[in-house]
This record gives C-alpha cells, structure tokens and sequence, in this order.
C-alpha cells in the first residue's frame, strides 16, 4: 500500500514487444478475412394484391445470399414490404436508405419500381431492378438505376414474334383476338407497346376488342362476356395472376372456347398460383416471356438448393419471379466485388461496367448500356403441360411440342 | 380515357350481351347485399359503425376453407359452423369490448373497430399467409343456359341463399320476442330500459347476429373469389356503399342496394369500360347521398 511499484528495462521491453504483436496480430488477420460485403435493401410487395409474386422473388434473394458467399462477398438482404402500393414503396425505400442500405432492388411492378428509383436517384444509391417492363424507368436518363429486364417495347416485340412462330410451327392461324389488359403501369405499358408493335410486325389477325380492367378487381364475369360477346379465335392476356385466374374461370363458366390463351410477355400463367389454382384448366396456357436456361451451372444450383430450402414449394412456379429476383442481386454482388467500395458512385459506376456471362436466364451475357437499361434478353414461348412450364418455342431451346388449338374446356378430363 | 361510343352502340344492340350483364349483375349485386346485411343489422341497432365487418369476412371465408381443407367440408355446408362460431365471437366482442364504447364519440368508436380489423387481418396474414387461398368443388366452373343467358352456378347458389338469409334475419326481427326487442332497444333505447330490457345483451346479440351474417357470407364468398387478407378493406368499403345507398339499418335496404351496385357496376363495365365500375359504384353514392341522404329504404334521422 502506498508503494510505487517499479518496472525494470527489461521487463518494459518484453511488455512493449508482446504488446506490438498482440496489437499487429488482429490487424493481419482482420486485413487477410476482410471481404468484401453488401447491403441490400430489397422492396419488393409482401402483403397486397402482389404479396403472392413478391413472396416468390424474396426466395431468389434469400438464396442469393449463399451464392454470394461462394463468390467471396456477404450478402445481407435487407427487406421491406411495399404493401403493393406506390407510395408505400416511395416511403419504404427511404426508410432502408436511411437504416443504410447500400444498394436497392426491387420491386416487382412497375409503379412501384418507378417510385423506387426516383428515390434511388435523389440519393445516390444504386438501384438494380429484378422485375418491371414500363419502359420509361430506364428511358428517362437515372443515373442510378439499372434494370435487368427487357422493357414492355421488347418484352412485346419478342411475344408477338413468336406467336406467329407459334402459328407457323403449328399451321394454326387466328383471324381476330380480344386484348385484356389490367390498367395499372404495367398493363398499360404493354398495350401501349402492343399498339405501337402490332402493324409492324405485320401480324396476322386483327383486335376485336380491347378490354381493359382494375387489377384490384374480384370479378371479371362481365369483362369476359363482352370479350365473348366479339366471338375471337384467340385471346391475348397481359395479366398477373390473380387476374389471370379470374379470367379462365368465367371463360370456362361462360363455355368460352378460343384456340388458345396467350400473354405475349405477362406473368401471370406461368405462377405457380395460376397452376395450383385452376389445375386442369390452367393446362395449355401459353407466355411468352425470358425464362430460365435450366442447362445453365447456375440454374442447376439454385434448382438443387430451392428443394432443399423450399420443399413444400413448386419450383415451376415460383423460378420466373425467383430466377430475375436471384439474378438481381448476384448482378449487385458481382458489382461490390469490382467496386472495392460500398459508396454509391463507386458501385452505380461498377455496375455500368458490369459484363456477367455465368447467369441462368436464356441469352447473352448480362450488361448494362448507357441509360442502365440490358436489352440483350431474348424471350421463349413457354406451355403449361400436365402442371409443369415446359418450353415450346423456340424449337432449339424447346422440350415440348406446342399445343395448337388447344383442347376446348369440357374436353379436359 | 374516351369513351368509345362505337364500342357503347355495339354492346347496347347486343341483346344477348346485355341480357347476360344485367343477370350477372343482379346475381353479383345478391352477393354483395348479402356481404352488406350484417353491417346493416350492426349498426341500425348498436349504432356502432363496424369498420371491421370485411375482416370479419375474411374470418368467414379462412374458416370455410379450414373446414373445406381438414374436413372436406363444402362451404355451403360450412355455413351453419361459421355463422355460429362468428355469432359467438361476435357476441363477445361486443359483451366484452364495444359495448363500453357504445356511449363514446364517434371518432372513438371507429378507432377502436379499425384497431380490431388490424389485429383481425394481420392474424390472417400470420396464420395463412399473402397466398390466395381458394377450395375446389365441383360445380365451381358448372353452369346452365338459359336461352341465350348463361347463369353460373355458383352465383345462383350464392344470390339464392342471401335471398334466404335475408327472409331469416326479417323473419327474426318481424317474428320472435328477442328480435322485437332487440327492434324496441334500437327504436327507443330509454323506453326499453325502462321496461327492464337488458340492453347490453341485446346489443350483443344483435353484434352476434351481424357478424353471423357476415360469417355465412364469407362461405358463399369463398365460392367466388380466393381468400387473401388483403380483400378485407375492400370490402367493408364496398359494404359501406351498400348500406348507404340501401339506407343504414334496413335489411330490404342492403339487399336493393347490393343489386343496384351489381347491375350498375356491370352495365358500366359493359357500355362504358371495366376499369371504371368501381367509380360508377361512388358516383352513385354521391348522387344518393345528395336527393336521399338517408338511403333508399333508411327513415330520416
């Protein structure tokens, strides 16, 4: 008590020395185990008319995550519910900006996405798309958005093209069709491209009719009368898949027999959704959309790691909305790993030079051009065959004959 | 958005198609009375305004499916079971929570039901989750031709029993000694108290009754669209319509008013565009609520 006690030269030395290892030691270790790492925040509609398709893009993200991990970055998916409204989304993607979000992506439909982005934008956080076709997202100069999904324009372009594949490899042509279309952002973007694409690309039937409605709606009896009511060889659906259910249930009620149901770029009959719910009446619905290359590395770990992770889950049903969604956020992990940074600058800079030819949809490699925007994503023609998506068209990449007319309603078991 | 008036002459000279629209719309608008009627009964009593009837619905229609699934129940069947499981919620939600806010101000009362829709839909949302829930039977893609009309069975089942159930709860209200008294309670409240009338019991019945109603409503429904949390709030909108146009309180009123909705959002989906029935529905409101305040069948406050 009340002794100094004194150090000798020596003993300071060895102090000081085990003191320079022990503070160098964790400064190496900590330098040769830093990855690179990401946030995401992902806003995509959990709850609301769209919480079904959201719910399928959150597995993508969520199986993302490993993915990541295998290519040396870690992944941490920050999500929030856009509640299948706009301005949910708008106050949401705030919200994960603030929580420090280093980078968006989202959000399923097109409203939401383009509430998403103007947000991205006034930020400077990068914004990678997963699914949403309205055209002016990328066409009106964001600096921070980057879409890997074709624009309705292509998405259209490539459906109308190969319906008339469809007629020729099956030498079944309809004269008149009736458009039915939801009259949200994303329905309305597809008509507009089908207006614009129609007389171009020389098709051979004529609309009928043109039956717009609310996507909110719970039924469609009187919006398929008046499509019945103009006697059309074919219909054309852009649909989700609530919608998409409604209208072959009053088609069946109402004995409305046409040669075939075709959405020339929609998702709603290739969900999961579509198939459990209407079962032998989903059967021969044609989409014609980007779809997973399922010879693809990728494709076939993600196949392998979805049974495992889901496997109570049809992986039919969910692999459109999960593939773009997974694809999404690999696209922001292939960024950060470039980048060498988190900053927004760095990683929307990164994410311009982005050039990813391991990716599991059908196509090319994946790139941005200068407004953000891959237009390089071809589409296929895909069937609903005994419950499962199987690919018709085109005839390389197909693993089913196509079915043309298509068995009328009573005629299905 | 033009109006196609092409498009409008073509589908008036269509008899065919004007005949099925006005049939679908009776049928559908049937259905939405029927949705309607206990928000009607609730509130022409208990003078509470239950901003949480399309949750209960909801409730309806996830325990139809639940007995449809585990018990390969027909919803038709589940009836009896929902409407009696929703009497007794019902009647202990107002035994046990609404009736001591009965006397409160309006604002109170509302805040407290959308409270009860929150916690009603967000359970669904936890047990069931956002997927679309939905039953097979199989007359769900049967229909009959009538002539040139096509009538599906589903609707006719549907618009039959909310005809029926109507004519019950009438009968009820017109024909026993609980209904007249629960009818003296919501005429003349004092007066029923003093003649020694338990109030609060009747209040609770009659919450009972309503959510009963709301409960067998929720099976047919469940036979016409799939059961998602999220349909709720729509539909107590939509039975606000109703029951405004038809006039708060009166059975007849929910009925007539379901219809009108139904032929007129079906007419509007027809001559003038799909995607605008919904704004003919309101339209309709504004336009009633300012010639007959009160609703076509309500008395004048």
């Amino acid at each position: 008590m009340g002794r100094i006690s004194t150090v000798s030269r020596r003993r300071l030395v060895q102090t000081a020395a085990l003191g320079a290892v022990t503070a160098a030691v964790p400064l190496r270790y900590g330098r040769s185990q830093a990855r690179p790492s990401l946030k995401l925040g992902v806003l995509l509609p959990r709850t609301g008319i769209l919480a079904s398709q959201g719910t399928q893009c959150v597995r993508g993200y969520e199986l993302a995550v490993a993915i990541a991990a295998e290519q040396g970055v870690t992944l941490e998916i920050m999500l929030a519910d856009t509640e299948s409204n706009v301005d949910t989304a708008r106050a949401r993607a705030e919200r994960l900006v603030g929580e420090g979000a280093q980078m968006l992506s989202g959000a399923f439909d097109s409203g939401q996405t383009l509430a998403i982005a103007q947000v991205a934008e006034q930020r400077s956080i990068p914004f990678v798309i997963n699914i949403a076709a309205a055209p002016q997202i990328t066409d009106q100069g964001f600096k921070y958005v980057f879409r890997n999904f074709p624009k309705a324009g292509a998405l259209i372009t490539n459906g109308l093209t190969l319906m008339k594949d469809l007629f020729a490899a099956t030498n079944t042509t309809p004269r008149t069709a009736v458009l039915m279309h939801s009259n949200d952002t994303f329905g309305l973007a597809q008509k507009q491209a089908i207006d614009a694409l129609f007389p171009r690309l020389s098709m051979p039937f004529t609309f009928a009719d043109s039956i717009s409605y609310d996507p909110r709606a719970r039924d469609l009896s009187v919006e398929v009368s008046k499509a019945r009511a103009a006697r059309p060889d074919l219909m054309v659906v852009v649909t989700r898949a609530n919608d998409a259910i409604l209208i072959v249930r009053e088609m069946v009620r109402q004995r409305f027999d046409v040669m075939g149901l075709v959405s020339p770029g929609s998702p709603g009959m290739y969900d999961s959704q579509f198939v459990s719910t209407l079962g032998r009446f989903a059967e021969f619905a044609i989409s014609n959309v980007p779809w997973v290359n399922p010879n693809t590395a990728l494709a076939k770990q993600v196949a392998a790691a979805f049974a495992q992770r889901y496997p109570q889950e049809n992986y039919d049903g969910n692999l459109f909305n999960m593939a773009f969604s997974l694809q999404a956020a690999l696209v922001g992990v292939d960024a950060v790993r470039r980048a060498g940074s988190t900053a927004g600058p760095a990683l929307a800079e990164a994410l311009r030079a982005t050039r990813i030819e391991n990716h599991m949809m059908i196509g090319g490699p994946i790139t941005f051009d200068a407004t953000g925007q891959n237009d390089a994503i071809p589409s296929a023609a895909i069937q609903v065959r005994e419950g499962r998506q199987r690919v018709i068209l085109p005839a390389a990449a197909a693993d089913a004959q196509p079915v043309f007319p298509v068995p009328g309603w009573t005629q299905r078991g | 958005m033009a109006l196609d008036l092409t498009s409008f002459w073509l589908a008036i000279s269509n008899g065919e198609l004007m005949a099925n629209t006005l049939v679908k719309g009776t049928l559908t608008g049937l259905v939405y009375g029927l949705m309607a009627l206990g928000l009607s009964v609730i509130f022409g009593v208990v003078r509470v305004v239950n901003f949480a009837h399309g949750e209960m619905m909801v409730v309806g229609m996830y325990g139809a499916w639940l007995l449809a699934v585990h018990a390969g129940l027909d919803p038709l069947l589940a009836m009896p079971v929902m409407a009696a499981l929703l009497f007794a919620g019902g009647y202990l939600l107002q035994r046990g929570l609404i009736n001591r806010f009965v006397t409160r101000p309006e604002h109170v009362q509302f805040l407290l039901l959308v409270a009860v829709a929150m916690i009603l839909a967000n359970t669904a949302l936890m047990l069931f989750g956002p997927d679309a829930r939905t039953v097979q039977v199989d007359y769900a893609f049967d229909s009959i031709l009538v002539g040139p009309l096509i009538l599906d069975l589903i609707r006719i089942y549907a618009a039959g029993f909310a005809i029926l159930l109507t004519l019950l709860l009438f009968a009820f209200f017109r024909f026993t000694l609980t209904g007249k008294a629960i009818r003296a309670a919501a005429d003349n409240l004092l007066g029923a108290q003093v003649i020694g009338l338990d109030h609060q019991r009747l209040y609770a019945l009659t919450f009972g009754i309503g959510a009963a109603a709301v409960g067998a409503g929720g099976c047919l429904m469940l036979l016409l669209i799939d059961a998602t949390p999220m349909i709720a709030s729509d539909f107590t909108i939509l039975g606000f319509i109703i029951v405004i146009l038809g006039g708060l309180g009166s059975l007849m009123g929910a009925l007539v008013g379901g219809i009108l909705i139904g032929v007129s959002e079906a007419l509007a989906g027809t001559l003038i565009e799909p995607s605008m029935k919904s704004m003919v529905s309101f339209g309709l409101l504004i336009l009633v609520l300012l010639i007959r305040p009160q609703g076509l069948f309500g008395r004048r406050g």
